[in-house]
């Protein structure tokens, strides 16, 4: 059996990875994509435990973040349609102003 | 009954007050005349009933409800008529109703409403005066003391439109809060020592007291903070300032503030306190001798002053210093006596002069004036009867009672005092002839075309009765020396007595002839006085204005009544002025106030500026800014 140890580190590695994503891509469907993948590392950590604990509670909230995931993953492209319609660009940098 | 004399002029300015403006003149007019009647009315019938009472005893009153009780301390509206407040309300009720009588014909050009407005504050004055006189405590007293002060302002200041009349309506408001300020003090001062506010209590706690002969006890402080404040209602030196401008108001308001009320308020608190003053020898001299000073003063300025009125109201300020000095040499009912003969011929000579400003259509200059004799003669004959009595020519009422006073003033060994008083009187009968003789006598000097018409009816009457009244009012005080029982000063004893020592004072021990010789030196003096204006303003007018050209400097000063405005323009009005404006306003207000609340909304401001660049807009700041905080969260538990 895979110790507990090396599923977290995965798991960090991967929350790492979509961390430096968010901050250093150019482009809203990266940044997206990269939170996915920081939710994924959470998913990772949360099913690691449970099975650690002999428990399936840690699977269940997996099933939560997955279904909020799938509604922020629309809800977030559908903004991003609507603002590559305004501005013609995916940068988050273009959308700084408060205001329209 | 005591409540229904105050009660009546105070229904009468309700009504006025709040219908007024739909009444007619008539009808506003003879129901501010009709309360004032009904009020003398019940007047009478107290002062019966208390004639009715042995004169150990004459006292009548009445608690109309417990005011304030806090504590042990319990404090009555209460009424009370004594001897005293009995001549004080047959006073102003029957003066007040022959004033308003006058008022209903002098008025008559003025607006529905302005009319009714002018009577309700006529009733109010009258209302407010009742209650002072009758008042059987302090407080009581103060509500009329304040309530006569707002009504002379808004009466002053009648014709509010007319800048000098607001101001003068001002000037009297705030000349008296001066005096009032100390008045307060005093009785405060008094409550805090005897603990009780009514007046016969207090006499009877001060009367066990030793006389503060030499020393400055808490009742000569008292009773000093008093007199100040009967300064500022009595007109004395240093608030008498305000009375000469007085008369901005309708003529018939400077006759009651002049005679019936307001400024008689001062000697009669005086007279109310009596006992209170006698323990203080200190303080009567203080009294004495600021009323010889406002009497000779005043008599000089009345010299040369040129406005009918004005000369009237210089006048009443030297008579009131005369009761003042009476009061201060300890012949309280001397100085309550010339009050009482003061309102007759002051409300006449007012009203004269009234009817003479009406007949010449507001002129009131007395070098346009002159030769009216042939054209108002009612008016004429009544107000030579009223200079002859203020002058104190020999029988009639003024006679008597300036006389007393300088009697009891030479009596009591003031022989300075006395000087100046017989000099004020010498004054005051060449001043008031002077005025009779420039307006009534002489040539005309009034370019106004046409017919001058006399006093209308209503007006008429009222000259007629209070002349003869100032003829005969002094016949209830004919001096032992003449033959006669002086019946108001007997009447008047109990008053100036502590409650419960009936003996009535001595009479005048004295032999006669020295009563009898200063008689005939003031009526030398009066007479010489009327001679002496005869002389100067009648046979030789050249010799008036030659006078005046000789005396340059003092005529000059007399003229402008010493600089006294302008000095305390200079010393009080304009560094208040100033420090309002350069201290409470710039310094203060704008600075401090301002400031901080400008602080408060700059702090925000700034602030806000800081904090706003927080809010970039960039969502990666944002995140970064969560992400570092996670970091120092975390680091904080694990590290901890």
């Amino acid at each position: 059996m895979i110790p507990l140890g090396h599923y977290l580190f995965v798991s960090a590695v991967l929350f790492a990875i979509g961390t430096a994503g968010v901050f250093m891509r150019r482009n809203l469907i990266t940044i997206l994509l990269s939170i996915e993948i920081m939710l994924n590392a959470v998913n990772l950590t949360f099913v690691a435990f449970g099975r650690q604990l002999g428990t399936v509670d840690g699977q269940i909230i997996v099933f939560f973040v997955m279904t909020v995931a799938a509604a922020e993953a629309a809800v977030g492209l559908a903004i991003v349609i609507a603002l590559f319609r305004h501005r013609e660009s995916l940068n988050p940098d273009a959308f700084t102003s408060l205001k329209w | 009954m005591l409540a229904l004399i105050p009660l009546f002029p105070l229904l009468g300015f309700l009504v006025n007050a709040s219908f007024g403006r739909r009444l007619s003149k008539n009808l506003s007019g003879s129901l501010a005349s009709a309360v004032m009647v009904a009020s003398f009315v019940v007047s009478v019938m107290a002062v019966v009933d208390l004639a009715g009472l042995p004169a150990g005893e004459r006292a009548i009153e009445q608690t109309v409800y417990t005011w304030i009780a806090s504590g042990d301390f319990v404090l009555d509206l209460t009424f009370r008529v004594d001897p005293l407040a009995a001549v004080m309300i047959l006073i102003v009720s029957g003066i007040g109703a022959l004033i308003h009588i006058y008022s209903t014909a002098y008025m008559h050009e003025e607006s529905d409403r302005e009319y009714a407005r002018y009577f309700s504050y006529l009733n109010l004055f009258a209302a407010f005066m009742l209650v002072l006189v009758l008042g059987a405590n302090f407080l009581v007293l103060f509500v009329g003391w304040e309530g006569v002060g707002l009504c002379s302002y808004l009466l002053i200041g009648f014709w509010f439109r007319k800048k000098s009349a607001s101001d003068a309506g001002k000037k009297a408001f705030v000349v008296n809060r001066i005096g009032d300020y100390a008045f307060v003090l005093g009785v405060l001062l008094l409550f805090v020592r005897f603990g009780s506010l009514d007046f016969q209590r207090l006499a009877g706690l001060v009367s066990a007291m030793p006389a503060e002969e030499g020393v400055f006890g808490v009742i000569s402080i008292a009773t000093l903070l008093l007199f100040i404040g009967a300064t500022g209602k009595s007109a004395q030196i240093p608030l008498y300032v305000w009375l000469p401008d007085a008369m901005e108001g309708p003529t018939p308001v400077s006759a009651l503030i002049h005679a019936a009320t307001m400024v008689t308020a001062g000697v009669y608190m005086i007279g109310r306190n009596a006992v209170l003053f006698s323990h203080a020898p200190e303080t009567m001299m203080v009294v004495a001798v600021i009323g010889a000073l406002t009497a000779l003063m005043a008599a000089t300025i009345g010299l040369v002053q040129n406005d009918i009125k004005r000369v009237l109201a210089y006048s009443t300020v030297s008579q009131l210093g005369l009761m003042f000095l009476a009061m201060g040499v300890g012949a309280f009912g001397a100085g309550i006596f010339h009050l009482y003969t003061h309102a007759f011929f002051k409300a006449l000579l007012f009203l004269g002069s009234g009817a003479v400003i009406h007949a010449l259509h507001g002129e009131q200059d007395i070098r346009h004036m002159g030769g009216l004799k042939r054209y108002l003669p009612t008016t004429y004959w009544t107000f030579l009867i009223g200079s002859l009595a203020i002058a104190g020519v020999p029988f009639l009422s003024g006679f008597f009672s300036k006389d007393e006073i300088l009697y009891e003033t030479f009596h009591e060994g003031h022989t300075l005092l006395w000087l100046m008083a017989a000099v004020t009187s010498l004054l005051t009968a060449t001043y008031m002839f002077r005025l009779v003789f420039l307006t009534f006598h002489g040539e005309r000097r009034h370019d106004g075309a046409g017919h001058l018409h006399d006093a209308p009816p209503a007006m008429a009457i009222v000259l007629v009765i209070l002349a003869v009244g100032s003829a005969l009012a002094g016949y209830v005080g004919i001096p032992h020396a003449l033959g006669g029982h002086h019946q108001l000063a007997a009447w008047l004893a109990p008053s100036f007595q502590p409650p419960g020592s009936a003996e009535g004072i001595e009479a005048a021990a004295e032999a006669p002839a020295v009563e009898l010789t200063l008689m005939a030196v003031s009526s030398a003096i009066a007479i010489g006085g009327i001679l002496l204006a005869s002389f100067i303003w009648l046979r030789r007018r050249e010799l008036a204005d030659a006078l005046s050209r000789r005396f340059a400097a003092i005529y000059t000063l007399l003229l402008n009544k010493y600089f006294v405005d302008e000095i305390y323009d200079a010393a009080v009005v304009h560094p208040i002025q100033h420090g309002s404006e350069r201290a409470l306003w710039r310094g203060f207000d704008v600075a401090v106030v301002d400031g901080a609340v400008n602080g408060a909304g700059t702090i925000v401001a700034e602030g806000s500026g800081l904090l706003r660049r927080l809010q970039t807009g960039s969502v990666r700041a944002y995140a970064g800014s969560m992400f570092i905080g996670v970091i120092v969260i975390l680091g904080y538990y694990l590290w901890r």
